[in-house]
């Protein structure tokens, strides 16, 4: 009988191309996206050296990072200009470069253009078991259904460019079990907030992390994107959720989905990849479903989390020395008093959107918040930015468009937007962004920018209320 | 890539825990589609205070930097590694590192050290007078106070270094085996090429 194996082990085992002698694996990759920020020197070094793309077949393009959220067409349909110059050269690069080196290529104005980590499941291109690359960190995400997927630098995009296989070195495992039900008002979202507090944003390092338990299980096939997601700021390169039939409700039928005897084969396969039972971790942590509050984060690290009901903690009640430090300068940066209470904190800014929070549910949870209601008279920027064109035809087939503009929120184009501020969409200095993005780093959403990570239903109740706000006030 | 094996020089004692790539090298220079220049960029936020130690008459040019736990956490842009590379910056010294930044550093010939918190709280002490000194071939960190703190690397990452090898070239050499694989997947699981769509 085989050793019974862990979901990571088995997607490593069944993608080593060849073991060096030291241990490094040559790894397969099964898909690989791309997007105009992190390829464009890749591209420049397969240029300069002669090479072209192995598996044009098994990339995808798609621009997310640069684009305005504003209109993208004229009145007649006409591709409008992009006006920051480096942006629109980035964007053209990769117009080029796609063609160039024969890669499937989604258009700026495409009607399925949308943010990477969203679009690559919604077309069934990220499929379960498979090996999954991007020259963007939060590629995580992917492992919501159940691919081994992680961010690679561009020196990383170039090899998987010129051979489809990657240069690694196993990793550690840690199993982060979620046991029972959440209370009203928590979302997936609060699940990794709560998550990496507990463990801490060096917690994963060296390891993959497997979402186990009761709770996960019960989460949609959003809400598990959204978990492992952000893998990466608890520092684990990738997470992953075992699939199950909730996975496979969600990809049959999609565009890049297997098909008809295809599709079947695919599923028994997929079947064979949950963790066996007497397979052991490296690292197992246990969190109670029940402990987890509607959460927000206080810092500038994604550690730094509290429930909403919560205060601004002192920084000498941290044991480390130098959390203590780190705290403080935390502190000072974010304009915040150890002991105010979250809920007394107002809100100048509101961001829905980004690669953790911006799929159709999500935009449900915020309009559901929304609706009745208007934006609260301090709130001055208020942006819901959906994942991809799919996701806002579908949310404006539901009217939720109509709630958030009725409201005073602004519908806008998809894209990355506000979460790293690299387009228009940025936060004021020193003003304070109640956000559904996935890091809270100084800058992080434009110089001076100060950020509260929260979930899309606790970003619309601050809408509303304009300060931090206990969701659970807020529900019928 | 430049090979890399001893490096003596001052070391900025930076020491912060959490420094996540985007402090490294803020979003707005990743509007490029070039590797140059970016060490301008480098730690903008913390540059913009005149007394910043980068740019202090004692570190400016310094080929080493120590800082805290989880050092380049956050993002992957190799940005980060190729602004650090442009300020001057061969080897980082720090109790950990997010698993992405070290491997991007790697690829752009720049060493980083593991060290634990009780050699790097040292090591800050010293480099605040005096050069440090780094050797990969016997894994060593040195001071002038006889201070000798040996560290481990992945032997492969140190034979990239030592070498200032090009790693397509050298996975190039496996193209046989590549071919093997992917002729095995299409007999196996058929299924895995994306589906016309």
């Amino acid at each position: 009988m085989t050793r019974p194996r862990t979901l990571y082990e088995k997607i490593w085992d069944a993608h080593v191309v060849e073991q060096r002698p030291d241990g490094t694996c040559l790894i397969f990759i099964d898909r690989h996206l791309v997007h105009e920020v992190t390829s464009p020197q890749a591209f420049a070094g397969l240029r300069a050296s002669g090479r072209t793309v192995r598996r044009p077949d098994l990339t995808l393009a798609v621009p997310d990072h640069n684009l305005p959220t504003t209109a993208r067409k004229d009145a007649a349909g006409n591709k409008l200009p992009i006006a920051d110059a480096d942006s629109a050269a980035q964007l053209a690069a990769l117009e080029k470069n796609a063609p160039d080196f024969g890669i499937r290529y989604i258009d700026a104005v495409a009607p399925e253009q949308g943010i990477v980590h969203v679009v690559g499941p919604e077309q069934g291109f990220s499929l379960p078991g498979t090996t999954i690359v991007c020259g963007d960190s939060h590629t995580a995400c992917h492992g919501g259904i159940g691919a081994l997927a992680f961010g690679i630098g561009t020196s990383e995009v170039e090899h998987v460019l010129a051979t489809q296989t990657l240069l690694l070195q196993p990793a550690r495992t840690m199993e982060v079990r979620v046991e029972g039900q959440v209370g009203p008002g928590v979302t997936a979202k609060d699940i990794i907030l709560h998550i990496t507090g507990t463990i801490g944003a060096a917690g994963g390092t060296g390891h993959v992390i497997e979402y186990t338990g009761s709770a996960i299980r019960a989460l949609s096939i959003e809400g598990r994107l959204t978990v492992s997601n952000m893998a990466i700021e608890g520092g684990a390169r990738a997470g992953l959720i075992a699939p199950d039939e909730t996975t496979f409700a969600y990809l049959k039928g999609r565009p890049y989905a297997p098909k008809g005897a295809d599709w079947d084969a695919a599923v028994d396969y997929w079947r064979g990849l949950a963790t066996d039972p007497g397979a052991s971790y490296d690292k197992v942590v246990i969190i109670d479903a029940a402990d987890i509050a509607p959460s927000v984060t206080w810092g500038t690290s994604p550690e730094d989390v509290v429930p909403i009901t919560g205060t601004v903690p002192d920084p000498a009640s941290f044991a480390d020395p130098s959390k203590q430090a780190a705290a403080a300068k935390s502190l000072a940066y974010m304009g915040l008093e150890p002991g105010t209470r979250m809920q007394d904190v107002a809100i100048e800014n509101i961001f829905i959107g980004s690669c953790t929070n911006s799929r159709i549910e999500d935009m449900r949870a915020a309009a559901a918040i929304v609706k009745g209601r208007k934006k609260a008279a301090n709130v001055k920027w208020a942006i819901v930015v959906p994942g991809s064109g799919l996701v806002k035809a579908q949310a404006e087939a539901e009217g939720l468009d109509r709630i958030f503009t009725d409201a005073g929120l602004e519908w806008r184009e998809p894209g990355c937007s506000a979460c790293l501020a690299m387009n228009p969409d940025k936060v004021p200095a020193g003003e304070r962004c109640a956000s559904t993005s996935n890091r809270n780093f100084v800058g992080r959403q434009g110089p001076g920018a100060r950020t509260h990570l929260v979930s899309p239903a606790m970003a619309a109740a601050a809408a509303v209320t304009g300060k931090l706000t206990d969701v659970r006030e807020l529900m019928g | 890539m430049t090979p890399l094996d001893k490096v003596e020089g001052r070391a900025i004692p930076f020491g912060l825990k959490n420094i996540d790539t985007d402090v490294i090298i803020p979003a707005h220079w990743l509007k490029t589609t070039s590797r140059e220049g970016m060490g301008k960029g480098a730690f903008e936020t913390l540059r913009a205070d005149p007394g910043n130690l980068f740019d202090s008459p004692e570190y400016k040019g310094a080929p080493i930097l120590i800082a805290g736990d989880n050092f380049g956490c956050g993002s992957s842009r190799e940005h980060a590694a190729w602004a650090l590379g442009d300020l001057g910056i061969r080897v980082v010294i720090a109790p950990s590192y997010s698993d992405i930044f070290s491997g991007n550093a790697v690829k752009n010939g720049i060493l980083p050290v593991v060290l634990p918190q009780a050699a790097i709280d040292r090591l800050m002490e010293v480099a605040q007078t005096d050069p440090v000194h780094v050797d990969l071939d016997t894994q060593t960190v040195t001071t002038p106070f006889q201070d000798r703190f040996i560290f481990e690397i992945d032997p492969f990452r140190k034979m990239c270094l030592l070498e200032g090898l090009d790693e397509i070239s050298l996975t190039e050499k496996s193209d046989a085996a590549i071919g093997a694989y992917e002729a095995k997947l299409d007999a196996e699981r058929p299924w895995l090429r994306p589906a016309a769509a």
